[in-house]
């Protein structure tokens, strides 16, 4: 009983020091020079309209890079403890096929997402987006099948392979700008005419392999947590 | 958007790490664990967007493909750091919940003193010996010793040794 | 006081029951559900506050796919029973 007290005592002094701290800040002015400088800079150098985009893929490249590995670890720590062989999710007994519903409108919207998905992927300089949301949708699209057809659900093998792969490019056009004397993850190719398809370098390519390998990993997640287990 | 709307958000966004942390807390189901854990992590990503907020300035996307009119913008940075914060928070979600999964697996129940009890139950059963400290209980509701041998037995067993 | 201070207020205490219903629903699947809906306000907040890359990031994951990855949870979990009745160690807090 007094821990609970003392916890809800905690969380309110917490909330309370978080308040005055940010209400002695000046509301709606950011404290930050680099964030100014980064507009002034970004799109003349970088060439992506969405500047979130530049500072995601060029500014903080390798953080890019360690958020992918910290996704890619916790993907492997859920299979491992979820019981180790990469087997095809067995759909439980209580849920067969679905109706008919569900099948027709599956059918209609599995292509759709995909073309949302790379879509979203593939203007991620442009218009907000970018791999990691689209790479959501991608993951959406290949689960939903399995609603309604359990028995065709993707192979995990598929998935590992193109996660695999899209992990290996987004690393080598990190390395292929060491050959031409730049830093790992400096945007190649030229900035561009801004707001085209094809400007912002090689950032187009790297946020490709972003949705590509956040898709196939989140939908082996997905895949994973819903097969039935030994014992549920 | 006034200082008024500024500060409710400011409020909106410490309710959120508020309640989560005191969920983190106080929930004795594991599942509720994980669901207070993304309660906090929405209001932290929250709070930190705000931080970036600019008073009457647009979103960091450069409109009309001309660098040209240069307009005031959000800072980029907090944008950038919370989207990344938002794809890592649904990993870890996943790896929580598939730990929540094997610890019901293993243990049969969600509930945390019933899988403290039973973890304890077979730590000791592997070890061979008894738990020497307790969280649970205070200290006078522990077993007691054994009772010392009262002066009067001491008396009648004095002079047969 | 304009008519965004107003869509905020509401938001936030849309956000604020949303918080509480997650942690104080006995079934556990509503919680969930709860909790998704924090999220969707919370990506409306990023509208607002000019940062629609997050805000789209927010309603994917945190709506869309973080609801899907609890509801599988908690079938896993054994939860999702909505009309037998809770046993004795899923009861709550």
């Amino acid at each position: 009983m007094l821990t609970r007290y003392g916890s809800l005592l905690f969380a309110t002094g917490f909330a309370f020091l978080l308040f005055s701290l940010f209400i002695a800040l000046p509301m709606g002015e950011p404290p930050t020079l680099a964030g100014q400088a980064i507009l002034n800079e970004a799109a003349n150098s970088v060439g992506a309209a969405n500047i979130v985009t530049s500072v995601v893929l060029a500014y903080r490249g390798i953080d890019t890079l360690g958020e992918l590995s910290i996704l890619f670890a916790a993907a492997t720590a859920v299979g491992l403890v979820l019981g180790g062989q990469a087997r095809a999710p067995r759909p439980s007994k209580e849920d067969g096929a679905g109706g008919f519903i569900l099948q027709t409108g599956v059918d209609l919207l599995f292509p759709l997402l995909l073309v949302v998905g790379f879509y979203i992927i593939l203007h991620g300089h442009l218009t907000p987006g970018g791999g990691f949301q689209g790479g959501v949708v991608l993951a959406a699209a290949l689960v939903l099948p399995v609603l309604a057809r359990p028995e065709e659900s993707p192979s995990p093998a598929a998935l590992a392979w193109v996660e695999g792969l899209a992990g290996a490019a987004f690393i080598a056009t990190g390395l292929a700008a060491l050959a031409y004397d730049h830093a790992f993850l400096t945007p190649l190719l030229g900035a561009g005419q801004l707001g085209d398809l094809f400007s912002a370098g090689t950032l187009p390519l790297l946020y490709l392999a972003v949705g590509l390998k956040v898709g196939a990993e989140l939908a082996k997640l997905l895949l994973r947590l819903a097969e039935e287990g030994p014992a549920a | 958007m006034s200082e008024f709307g500024l500060v409710a958000l400011l409020v909106g966004a410490l309710g959120l790490i508020a309640i989560g942390i005191a969920g983190l807390v106080l929930a004795r189901n594991l599942f509720r664990l994980v669901l207070a854990l993304a309660v906090a992590e929405a209001g932290a990503n929250l709070l930190l967007v705000l931080a970036g907020f600019r008073q009457g300035a647009s979103a960091p996307i450069i409109e009309g493909g001309s660098t040209l009119h240069q307009v005031a913008m959000v800072d980029p940075i907090p944008q950038a750091m919370v989207l990344t914060a938002i794809v890592i928070g649904v990993g870890v979600q996943a790896l929580a919940l598939a730990l929540a999964v094997r610890a019901r697996e293993a243990y049969g129940s969600l509930d945390m003193d019933q899988l403290r009890a039973r973890m304890e139950a077979d730590i000791i059963a592997a070890a061979g010996t008894a738990p020497t400290t307790s969280q649970e209980a205070p200290s006078g509701a522990r077993p007691l010793p054994p009772p010392l041998p009262s002066p009067a037995r001491i008396a009648a067993e004095e002079p047969s040794s | 006081m304009t008519a965004l201070d107003l869509v905020i207020l509401a938001l936030v205490a849309l956000l604020i029951t949303g918080a509480l219903a997650a942690m104080l629903l006995r079934n556990l699947l509503g919680a969930a559900v709860a909790t998704a809906l924090v999220s969707l306000g919370v990506s409306v907040f990023f509208v607002i506050l000019r940062a629609p890359d997050v805000a789209l990031t927010e309603a994917a994951v945190g709506a869309g796919l973080s609801g899907l990855l609890l509801a599988l949870a908690a079938r896993r979990l054994g939860l999702w029973r909505i009309e037998v009745q809770q046993s004795e160690e899923e009861r709550q807090c």
